[in-house]
């Protein structure tokens, strides 16, 4: 399976999705700059981490327009498979290939903590191998990762199962007031959305920073096994 | 403008200094050559007060392969890698502009880590506050943290680690030291001495603005009433574009284009040319035109001056100065050469057709003033009389466990993104060292500051060297070997001989505790004049403040423990307790008194103590450690509860101690560990001649005192979190 990074200036957590990636696949991802237009043979492009562009202008705005997402637009028309991660989904939700936006955090302040997600659907490719109502814990590390989206566009996510995953506690319980819960206080307690066709999902927590016992447990690693088990089948 | 004697003052050069200058130069300097010489001659970049003492300190060791001199010193961990690191502080610019100066301190030292070639892995910190009382304290931590998350999160370089502390002496003049850490291939490291006469000299990176200009010398004076009126001597910091230096930088350190590297610090272009070119004996000559520009109309002197962040000066090969074009133009980065090294042995700065400065680089370097100031030894300590425990153990526990120097750092770490890269083992919290790995080997680094203030200010000798003795404890406690230390000394005005009698001594105990631990310094930083002036005259110096940041080595990064306890196993005490409470967190929380001397350290029961832990780590014996310090055991045997969630029963010590010295004395060379079998732990103790006994049984969701009372852990919890949510809300 032929994977691919998009780094921008900016990007900071490429590094660590290629120790996930690299968990999953044979060959190792290839690093594509900004400044290209087209992604060649892949099978997952992967939007990660960072601060694009020093998220001047709004989160994942400069980097919706540059080069090189003509062809990750291209490519998602044609239903690739496409993981935004953190700055990542800013930039998904910047592009319109995901709905919604990532306002600042509730409290105001960047986060970095373990926070618990709970499955919301098993059917896509990125959250195949759990079942619906696992819950897993996993890292997070944002400024901006308030999840909004107007009440129509929430209705339809809900209705058509794109929640992928949502913040709750330990036990799996979802509290939007909460910040024990909902940390950055999105609506609905969400922290990962997919597209219509499923094949793009978007999420602020980072799986990738958990998928090596060294790390403090693999918790994430089923996110990438299940790409690959769905790509490759 | 005419130089004169009293504008040389004005920039902080003494009459004495001022007469050297002209001695040197054989003439009255222009504007541009005075601003130089007060910059390269302030104690920030002359380190005048303090280098006759700092020539005590070990420096070298079998694994050291740089030592201070270079931007950063260099230790070899095996398998072909060297760690690089240095710590420094950036306290004058925080208290004025507290994001900024913040932000721009944890930017500066990234530099110098890569500047020598080394990605950077791992920030930690050394932050001293004002009491929570005062209302400025608050604005200050916020804009601290802010400025350390900010600055750091953005370049991507997880925050590991870091101590704080608050004292009313920080009120005005709160300390912020910035350590970073990298990681380079060993036969892969930059220096900064320039190569080669002829060779271009190559600007990359910002451009150059007015902001910051004479920062090195601000930062060499004590504060007064206008302190914040110097806002524009602080510089503003961009960490986008110190994520694309550092991956530029790295990127054309790839090939074989750059001969040396420095970046433009404290006092900017002027002391990184003068010190690559002095450094490489040879002479350097810049054309300022040439210099990429923010802002027009700028003078030499202020070019020359400016603190504008996010650059570096480098001397390429003359023949591959297109590949670094080539680079910087894929990251967008100015890059421009500005120079060239000469055979003359001078500093020459053209500008617009002018020659602004014409100065020999001998003299000036060799030449700067060293000071041998006046000292008075400390006076001792108010001694310790008799004191009584006020309260009930579990209520004092209680107290010291949401006092502000024992609370929980949560509300501050959780702001700092410490996973990114995907290295990071043990966070903060998990462990007494922050564990990152180093990638695709199955070794480790292990890496901490620290400094106990109150100790420094009763006896700075002792205190210092416990401060070198509490880091080796901390790396140990993770089951790694101690390697090497960087020192921040942060200090008063060494005018006064009670201020350079603190210094003296703490470098004395320094260099006492690095010789006795095997433990060199390989590379620092010295701010003095942490004082402020009142409007009465009065001036209030900080407590001395020799921080130390250690680094160690885990060959099998699989053995390191954290402090967490494990369920069902023993706890055992290793090392002697006599219950020292001078000093001690006790005393000053409980009773209020900040009396005795502080606690002293046998080298010889340290290392004892510390190789046996270590051993036992790395054997597999010892599930969880964690050195006692601040707050004693019971203190110690709380947080690691409290790190795992899971209980402790205490047994009675039958130690024929006060049950308050027992509990919360400060006796140094201990540790607390977990293990599963605590009998067998003990006798191989023995065998080692180590103190030894089990205080406790793991397990359950509460600590319970051989007296049968119990502290749920969820109490436990809400006493030690409370403290920075309630002084932030609001």
């Amino acid at each position: 399976m032929k994977t691919a990074i998009i780094v921008f200036p900016g990007t900071n957590r490429e590094r660590d999705m290629i120790l996930a990636l690299r968990r999953v696949t044979q060959e190792p991802p290839r690093l594509i700059w900004h400044h290209e237009t087209e992604l060649g043979k892949v099978d997952l492009v992967v939007l990660p981490g960072g601060f694009s562009y020093g998220d001047y202008l709004r989160c994942g705005a400069m980097a919706a327009h540059s080069p090189i997402m003509g062809a990750v637009r291209d490519f998602a028309a044609q239903g690739g498979h496409i993981l935004g991660i953190c700055n990542g989904f800013q930039i998904l939700t910047e592009t319109r290939l995901l709905p919604g936006a990532l306002l600042q955090n509730a409290h105001l302040r960047f986060l970095s903590q373990d926070c618990h997600l709970r499955v919301e659907t098993q059917d896509s490719p990125f959250t195949c191998r759990w079942k619906k109502g696992d819950v897993f814990r996993t890292p997070l590390a944002h400024g901006d990762g308030h999840f909004t989206a107007d009440a129509q566009t929430l209705e339809r996510l809900e209705a058509e199962g794109r929640v992928a995953f949502r913040y709750v506690d330990a036990t799996g319980r979802a509290f939007d007031s909460d910040p024990q819960c909902n940390p950055n206080g999105s609506l609905n307690s969400i922290a990962g959305v997919l597209s219509d066709n499923r094949r793009i999902c978007g999420m602020m927590p980072h799986p990738e920073n958990l998928v090596d016992p060294l790390m403090g447990g693999v918790d994430g690693l089923p996110l990438f096994e299940g790409v690959v088990e769905a790509i490759v089948r | 403008m005419t130089v004169t004697e009293s504008l040389a003052r004005e920039l902080g050069l003494t009459a004495e200094e001022y007469g050297r200058v002209l001695s040197i130069m054989g003439r009255t300097p222009s504007l541009t050559e005075l601003g130089i010489f007060s910059a390269m001659w302030s104690e920030h970049c002359s380190y005048k007060s303090s280098r006759k003492w700092l020539r005590q300190l070990p420096t070298t060791a079998p694994w050291v392969v740089h030592g201070p001199g270079e931007n950063a010193g260099v230790v070899d961990i095996g398998h072909g890698y060297v760690a690089i690191f240095k710590i420094e502080s950036h306290n004058h610019p925080s208290f004025i502009e507290p994001y900024q100066g913040a932000a721009t301190g944890v930017g500066g030292i990234l530099r110098d880590i890569f500047a020598m070639g080394a990605r950077p892995i791992a920030n930690l910190n050394a932050l001293r506050f004002g009491a929570p009382e005062n209302p400025m304290t608050r604005r200050i931590i916020d804009g601290v943290v802010r400025g350390i998350g900010g600055y750091g999160n953005c370049v991507g370089v997880p925050t590991v680690g870091g101590e704080i502390n608050f004292h009313q002496a920080y009120d005005t003049n709160p300390l912020v030291n910035a350590m970073t850490v990298g990681l380079a291939r060993k036969d892969k490291v930059f220096l900064s001495a320039a190569v080669g006469v002829g060779n271009p000299v190559v600007y990359v990176g910002s451009r150059t603005g007015r902001d910051g200009i004479h920062g090195a010398t601000m930062s060499s004076a004590e504060f007064d009433k206008e302190a914040l009126s110097k806002r524009p001597t602080v510089q503003v910091g961009d960490p986008f574009i110190e994520k694309l230096l550092i991956e530029a930088c790295l990127e054309l350190m790839a090939t074989d284009a750059i001969l040396s590297i420095q970046d433009m610090g404290a006092a900017g272009l002027t002391s990184s040319a003068v010190e690559m070119a002095s450094k490489g004996g040879v002479g350097i000559t810049l054309d300022l035109d040439a210099v990429p520009q923010r802002e027009t109309g700028m003078s030499a002197y202020e070019m020359m001056l400016s603190e504008s962040q996010e650059r570096m000066l480098m001397v390429l090969r003359p023949d591959r100065t297109d590949i670094a074009r080539q680079i910087f133009e894929k990251w967008e980065l100015d890059c421009a050469i500005i120079g060239h090294l000469t055979e003359t042995g001078h500093l020459i700065v053209k500008h617009r057709g002018v020659v602004e400065a014409d100065i020999p680089l001998t003299p000036l370097v060799d030449q700067a003033p060293v000071y041998d100031r006046p000292f008075v030894p400390q006076p001792p300590a108010a001694p310790l009389g008799k004191v009584y425990a006020p309260l009930s153990l579990d209520d004092m526990l209680l107290r010291l466990l949401e006092s502000p120097d024992l609370c929980s750092r949560a509300w501050v770490w959780n702001q700092y993104d410490s996973t990114v890269g995907g290295q990071t083992v043990f966070r903060p919290g998990m462990a007494d060292a922050a564990v990152v790995r180093v990638e695709e080997t199955s070794i480790g680094l292990a890496l901490t500051t620290d400094c106990t203030p109150r100790y420094c200010q009763a006896n700075a000798r002792v205190g210092a060297a416990q401060a070198v003795a509490e880091t080796w404890r901390n790396i140990t406690a993770t089951g790694a070997r101690p390697l090497a230390i960087t020192d921040n000394l942060n200090f008063g005005n060494p005018e006064k001989p009670e201020v350079m009698g603190q210094i003296v001594g703490a470098i004395e105990g320094m260099a006492e505790a690095c010789k006795a631990l095997d433990f060199p310094v390989v590379s620092g930083n010295v701010s003095l004049y942490n004082e402020t002036r009142h409007a009465d005259g009065s001036t209030r110096a900080i407590l001395p403040t020799p921080v130390i940041g250690g680094l160690g080595l885990l060959e099998d990064i699989h053995c390191a423990v954290g402090l967490g306890l494990h369920e069902g196993e023993d706890l055992v005490l290793i090392g002697a307790t006599q219950g020292v409470l001078g000093q001690s967190l006790w005393l000053r929380e409980i009773l209020g008194q900040e009396e005795g001397d502080p606690p002293c350290i046998d080298w010889h029961a340290e290392r004892r103590n510390g190789d046996f832990v270590r051993k036992s780590i790395q054997s597999g014996d010892i599930t969880a450690c964690h050195d006692i310090s601040d707050g004693g055991i019971l203190v110690a045997v709380a947080e690691m509860i409290m790190a795992s969630g899971v209980g402790c029963e205490l047994e009675s010590p039958d130690s024929g101690i006060r049950p308050e010295a027992f509990w919360f004395g400060e006796d140094q060379s201990r540790y607390l560990v977990c293990t599963e079998n605590g009998a067998y732990l003990c006798e191989q103790a023995a065998q080692a001649d180590v103190p030894a006994r089990i205080i406790g049984k793991t397990g359950g969701h509460a600590l319970i005192f051989p007296s049968g009372v119990t502290i749920s852990i969820t109490r436990l919890k809400s006493a030690h979190m409370s403290f920075f949510p309630a002084l932030m809300a609001g």
